[in-house]
């Protein structure tokens, strides 16, 4: 029981990553029509957001310390923050502990910003050819993007803890009545779950509540009548581009401390989240979220000792033999529309 | 007077066989290289196989910087290095057999077709006497075997595996890294004397040649040390979240739990075991323990504070204090601003090696530089003494047994030297079981 409790929580954590990329290509999707394959270059310029944060905190003024000795039997160069030199060490420290989600207020702004130049400097240019033209165009735009992160940060991954306070385990198996040491889970992965459900709900929000997310929905349904009422709709969908990026980057961000970032992450998740968002439905919300967490979920129970002794191997498969089996039986995915993406 | 008999037909006769006479001389130069890529001008050509991306990016950029040293010290510029405290006094500064050397680089992606394209170009374009570079044993493996058949020394890097020369062994090839037995060896008894005989271990391993036989072998040392598998299980080397793999780890009774993990899969792996509270939870009456069998300062880095306490085992550390070791880390410190790490100083020594080969054997063909490199007893290259053994094309040599540093000193001081494992105590024979199944061939000149 408690290793099926545990492959649960797993799921729904790899689920979260998976899910938040998904909603975001499928944002983009159902409102552009653009099958987006840079969106996973969104999520690794978001984990670089935290990268270029922590680096930005760490900026440090150096002193010899003649007392020491470096390696090379100089005297050793000792540096210290600013952020400490200012606000002292305490307070410095604790700053600089809280890279991480001090780096949400880095990433919003630019990736906001990046999602707004991508859609109207290149993507928009692509709104009526083929989706193939689409994909390769975003493809291609992914790996420049994926180059130039390497150019700059190089190609090693880059650790980024998480906050010490939140960088430890919990034993939920003690806190649920089962016996000790049974269910313990890492802390900052439950955190990475309950902000991927703050932020799938705070989407959902926005576009349920809001006066702008209702245009959003109507332009969705029926971009040409929503514009013949007089409403620039093209400006609204590309604030939502600008959303779409920021989710992924959001993700990005909160995602560093379980993977140290790499220029390559992006693709890692790039092909699953596409099969989320299949197996989900194009262009529906509530599909790419759901079909995020069972994938998430499956992928989890594959990867245990019991199922892989049963079927070898499919830990690595079973995202894509659920995502064929899906495309057979129900083309338009879970819940997608009647007619899209049907033939 | 004169009469002329040209002819279409006789002017045909006499032109092919003015022909065929110009080409002579070129028919019988090419058929006189003795070996592929016989060097002709003033330079000879190394090819650096590295991975500059992928999971061992690290140590690929560090074998790179490695590589370009020794080729700056061959050439006579810089320090140069370890050449003064090599027991070896050919190498003199002047290049090889009067031509500078000149080297490519190429990316393996840690894939095996990748590395194999990058060494076919090298080989074929660029006309490389010898190819050196690795972090991936199914990289070393594949390219050692291309460079047999084409007739091209392989001076391996870093690649672990029992495979290298063991069943997957070639005459061209050699590897001056220690290996997955070796590790195993050193390991055992020291993680005995440091846990207890009574444990049980969970490995996680890395699904290809090297995490094959790097678990067979801790499998193999660690139970003669009375400590039980509860059982092993083989993650894909592209994996970066193992938290599926190690969600069950606690509650399966294991109270040790044994990373054949490398690079970034070994950062990932060990980050994420942390984060599950495996450093400071009590399992069986004893603390949990986790050992990486493999250790280097580059993954050390990339694990951060996690590495503190760990386990393992390594090739070489730049915190020894041999005279080799010592000229090595100064000449690469002041070149770069960091010390170097082990991937760096076996692809240094095994360029060296190599050109010393070259110089001893006075001739670039293959041959000779493998009958120069087959039983050659050396010093001075940070390892003490070491013989390339002639039966297998191992170095042996003493193994470092290492701990994460619980206290650094500074972003350098990552890794103590915890014991130093005399070459007696991991030798093995060449017919072991762990390397059985192989057989080094006839050496290839190629051409």
């Amino acid at each position: 029981m408690d290793a099926i409790i545990l492959q649960m929580l797993n799921g729904l954590d790899k689920g979260s990553a998976y899910a938040l990329i998904a909603l975001g290509l499928t944002l983009i999707f159902g409102t552009l029509g653009v099958v987006n394959f840079a969106h996973g270059a969104m999520f690794m310029i978001g984990a670089f957001c935290a990268v270029t944060m922590q680096r930005l905190l760490h900026l440090s003024f150096t002193v010899l310390d003649p007392t020491k000795k470096d390696f090379l039997g100089n005297p050793m160069k000792v540096s210290t923050p600013y952020i400490e030199h200012w606000f002292g060490k305490a307070t410095g420290a604790a700053i600089l502990d809280w890279s991480v989600p001090i780096s949400i207020l880095l990433a919003v702004p630019v990736m906001v910003i990046l999602g707004v130049v991508m859609e109207r400097g290149l993507i928009k240019h692509f709104y009526k050819r083929a989706h193939a033209d689409q994909i390769l165009v975003t493809f291609g735009l992914a790996i420049v993007l994926q180059e130039i992160v390497k150019q700059v940060f190089g190609a090693n991954p880059i650790p980024t803890p998480a906050p010490h306070a939140l960088a430890g385990a919990l034993d939920l198996g003690a806190m649920l009545g089962f016996a000790a040491n049974t269910i313990v889970y890492p802390a900052w992965r439950l955190i990475y779950f309950l902000f991927s459900l703050v932020i799938i709900g705070g989407v959902f929000a926005f576009l349920q509540f809001t006066t702008f997310g209702m245009v959003v929905r109507a332009g969705m349904a029926d971009r040409e009548t929503v514009g013949l009422l007089g409403i620039n709709i093209d400006r609204r969908f590309t604030i939502m581009f600008g959303l779409a990026a920021a989710v992924a980057g959001l993700a990005g961000v909160m995602y560093t401390p379980i993977n140290s970032p790499n220029y390559h992450m992006g693709m890692d998740f790039l092909v699953l989240s596409f099969v989320v968002v299949v197996v989900g439905g194009m262009g529906s919300l509530p599909g790419a979220v759901a079909a995020g967490f069972l994938l998430g979920i499956l992928e989890s129970f594959g990867s245990m000792n019991a199922v892989k002794d049963l079927i070898p191997g499919i830990d690595q498969i079973i995202i894509y033999v659920i995502a064929i089996v899906v495309l057979l039986t129900r083309p338009r995915g879970l819940m997608g529309r009647r007619g899209v993406m049907e033939d | 007077m004169i009469k002329r008999d040209f002819t279409r037909r006789g002017l045909l006769k006499t032109g092919s066989v003015a022909a065929a006479g110009l080409a002579l001389p070129t028919i019988f130069t090419s058929r006189a290289s003795a070996f592929t890529n016989e060097p002709k001008g003033s330079t000879v050509t190394f090819g650096f196989n590295v991975p500059q991306s992928g999971p061992y990016a690290d140590e690929g950029a560090d074998e790179l910087k490695a590589f370009q040293l020794a080729v700056k010290h061959i050439n006579g510029e810089g320090d140069g290095g370890m050449l003064s405290t090599f027991s070896s006094k050919v190498l003199d500064g002047t290049g090889l057999l009067g031509k500078k050397v000149a080297f490519v680089t190429g990316d393996t992606q840690t894939k095996t077709d990748a590395a194999r394209a990058s060494a076919k170009s090298m080989i074929e374009k660029d006309n490389v006497l010898m190819i050196s570079g690795g972090s991936s044993s199914g990289v070393a493996v594949a390219v050692q075997s291309l460079c047999q058949e084409a007739g091209i020394i392989f001076m391996a890097g870093l690649t672990h595996s029992n495979d290298t020369t063991g069943k997957d062994k070639k005459r061209n090839g050699f590897r001056h890294f220690f290996d997955a037995y070796m590790s195993g060896a050193a390991l055992g008894p020291v993680l005995a004397s440091m846990y207890g005989k009574d444990r049980k271990f969970y490995m996680l391993t890395a699904d290809y040649t090297w995490g094959w036989t790097q678990a067979a072998s801790m499998k193999s040392f660690m139970e003669k040390e009375g400590w039980q598998m509860v059982t092993d299980v083989r993650t894909p080397l592209a994996a970066t979240d193992f938290s599926s793999y190690l969600a069950p780890v606690i509650s399966s009774g294991a109270d040790v739990l044994i990373l054949n993990h490398y690079g970034g899969n070994m950062v990932n792996s060990l980050t994420q075991a942390v984060q599950f509270g495996m450093k400071d939870k009590q399992v069986n009456g004893k603390t949990f323990e986790i050992v990486v069998p493999l250790i280097s300062e580059l993954m050390a880095k990339g694990a951060g504070k996690n590495i503190a306490g760990i386990p393992g085992s390594s090739n070489w550390n730049w915190k020894l204090q041999d005279a080799g070791t010592k000229a090595f880390v100064q000449s690469y410190g002041k070149e770069y601003g960091v010390p170097p790490s082990q991937a760096a100083q076996t692809c240094y020594v095994q360029t060296l090696l190599y050109a010393d080969a070259v110089t001893r054997a006075k001739s670039f063909n293959p041959c000779s530089v493998v009958e120069a490199l087959e039983g050659y007893k050396f010093d001075g290259l940070g390892n003490g003494p070491t013989l390339y053994r002639a039966a297998d094309h191992q170095c042996f040599k003493d193994v470092l047994v290492v701990t994460g540093n619980e206290k650094p000193e500074n972003e350098y001081d990552l890794l103590n030297v915890a014991q130093i494992t005399p070459v007696e105590k991991v030798m093995y024979e060449p017919d072991n079981e762990f390397f059985k199944g192989g057989d080094l061939g006839q050496c290839n000149p190629g051409a």
